[in-house]
């Protein structure tokens, strides 16, 4: 038996050449004057009624505790899920036992911004945030270290909640 | 009242020539221009806005990238033809324009001077010969390229030019048993004694229009270089100037096809509802306005032209050449009869030449015109797919019932 293809009775109105040619040529027209979508970006970065996603997983951030200094506890399991393999980190250890970073450094270059960082970490230290806007004159300038991680200031970002799947 | 003769003529042809080539190329750059801002604001965006003001120089900057890119050479490519294709493409669509009026007659110290660069006594014919020449540039660089898009980019291009060539030549026919002449200024000047010829001739316009979008390679016709398909068709492997080449030639086509539109169906550079363009003294303000009008005209042409490029989806390769063959060729050709027998019947009739004569072949132009776009409308003379099935199915349903 020969395939049978299935096909689409759709009303005459709809698919004649002349009408429907001049009908879609008068929606172009009107689309012509219609209002213009485009955000002129470098001098326009927000209008009204428009924002990044809480979600947005951008530039990453190292979360401060009370006394200044870095949550991580150097834990190792951010460059363990990393995908990318973009997370160097050395551990180290002070007098009292506690484990600190040593040499932590993300290469943003390499990294796919999948948030699994954030989403591993134990002390909620490690965070992708809300922010697009990195350029660098050099690559080795997209290797951030603990310092400057600890200094950005943009907002976290929010990741998704398995059990709160649409953010409600 | 003599026409320029001698050095005269020669120094003022150099500078018709001179004048010419560089508007339809300041055009062709501007028209990129209006290309891309149009195809922005049809789809609600702005489109290239950032060079210069409102994006006007975006075309010198495309230009001097084009001029400063590598010209890239494929490996195993015909070089002598690969080289030569975007001439072939290039000249013929720049020397088309040379038989078009653009303005009135003007008079000079020497003599009243014509506007188009060569008044050729054959007008017409050098149109059909150097416009058919264009399509060698498709199929040279579809073939020299040595890639399988670009030849069958190339050999859609060549079957398609020729299929419409056709019916092009047979649209435009009737305007010259109209006119009985086939100089370009005689079509103009019968359009002025009467009406233009759009009304007279609607179904030839209406097929001459359709047949310049598909000889332009111009949406939805732009089966040569479908990207879809053929990523860019025969243009695919050329680069810098060489491909620049080939789109100004595609700008420059639409420009002619235009200025020929203009000419043989709106009355070339005539003003409306006046005489006063058409009857000398050939002053210099009619030549100016003529001028304008003409230009305004030819640019709406343009504009429809990117309207319908961002209107319409591309024809599939066996609708394009059912389009051409079993439908604007039969109706060119009938039409030539109909308005031959036409003008045989005027003239036996014995009426003048004037509005009364043109007013009986706009009645049954316009009445032709009706029945032709009924019956191009889907399920009268051509269908789709849908409408087969539907038909089949009614057969069916049909035999059902004699069987029970």
């Amino acid at each position: 038996m020969a395939i049978t293809v299935k096909t689409l009775a759709r009303p005459e109105a709809e698919s004649s050449y002349v009408r429907a040619t001049l009908k879609g040529m008068a929606l172009t027209f009107r689309h012509l004057f219609a209002k213009k979508w485009t955000m002129q970006y470098p001098e326009q970065t927000a209008e009204p009624g428009w924002s990044l996603s809480k979600r947005w997983r951008g530039t990453h951030r190292m979360a401060v505790d009370e006394t200044g200094k870095a949550k991580c506890v150097a834990c190792g399991l951010c460059p363990q899920i990393c995908p990318a393999n973009c997370i160097k980190l050395v551990p180290g250890e002070d007098e009292k036992g506690n484990r600190y970073p040593l040499v932590y450094e993300i290469d943003e270059f390499r990294c796919v911004f999948c948030g699994y960082c954030q989403e591993v970490c134990p002390e909620e230290a490690i965070h992708v945030g809300v922010h697009y806007e990195n350029a660098e004159y050099s690559r080795d300038g997209f290797v951030y270290d603990l310092a400057r991680l600890m200094r950005q200031p943009h907002e976290l970002s929010t990741l998704w909640d398995p059990s709160d799947p649409k953010g409600e | 009242m003599s026409p320029v003769t001698g050095a005269a003529y020669f120094w003022i042809s150099i500078v018709k020539i001179l004048v010419v080539f560089g508007g339809i190329l300041g055009l062709v750059a501007f028209w990129t221009w209006v290309e891309r801002r149009g195809a922005g604001w049809i789809q609600n965006r702005l489109g290239p806005n950032r060079v210069g003001p409102e994006g006007l120089f975006q075309p010198v900057a495309d230009g001097l990238k084009n001029f400063l890119k590598e010209e890239t050479l494929p490996p195993f490519s015909d070089r002598f033809l690969f080289v030569l294709a975007p001439m072939m493409a290039f000249t013929p669509a720049l020397i088309t324009f040379a038989v078009v009026p653009f303005a009135s007659p003007l008079q000079t110290p020497w003599g009243v001077m014509n506007s188009a660069i060569a008044d050729l006594p054959v007008g017409f014919l050098y149109i059909l010969a150097i416009g058919s020449l264009g399509v060698y540039g498709v199929v040279l660089a579809g073939w020299s390229s040595n890639n399988k898009y670009s030849l069958l980019g190339g050999l859609r291009g060549s079957a398609q030019l020729i299929s419409y060539e056709v019916s092009m030549g047979l649209s435009a026919v009737a305007v010259l048993v109209l006119a009985g002449n086939i100089t370009m200024n005689e079509i103009v000047a019968k359009q002025q004694q009467s009406l233009w010829f759009v009304l007279p001739l609607f179904v030839a316009f209406f097929t001459f229009m359709i047949a310049s979008f598909a000889e332009t390679n111009r949406l939805p016709f732009d089966l040569p270089e479908a990207e879809a398909e053929l990523i860019a068709g025969y243009h695919t492997e050329y680069s810098a100037m060489k491909f620049s080449m080939f789109y100004i030639a595609e700008y420059s086509n639409m420009v002619t096809a235009s200025g020929l539109m203009v000419t043989l169906f709106f009355g070339g550079w005539d003003i409306p509802f006046t005489t006063w363009d058409s009857t000398p003294p050939w002053t210099v303000w009619k030549f100016v306005a003529t001028f304008a009008c003409f230009w305004l005209k030819v640019v709406l042409f343009l504009f429809t032209y990117v309207w319908v490029r961002w209107t319409l989806p591309r024809f599939r390769f066996d609708q394009l050449m059912d389009l051409g063959w079993k439908v604007l060729l039969p109706v060119a050709l009938a039409y030539v009869m109909v308005v031959a027998v036409g003008v045989w019947a005027l003239e036996s009739a014995g009426v003048p030449f004037g509005l009364g004569y043109v007013a009986w072949l706009t009645a049954g132009s316009l009445v032709l015109g009706a029945l032709l776009l009924w019956g191009l409308d889907r399920n009268r003379v051509i269908g789709g797919s849908a409408s087969r099935q539907r038909a089949r199915w009614r057969a069916d349903a049909a035999r059902a019932r004699g069987a029970a």
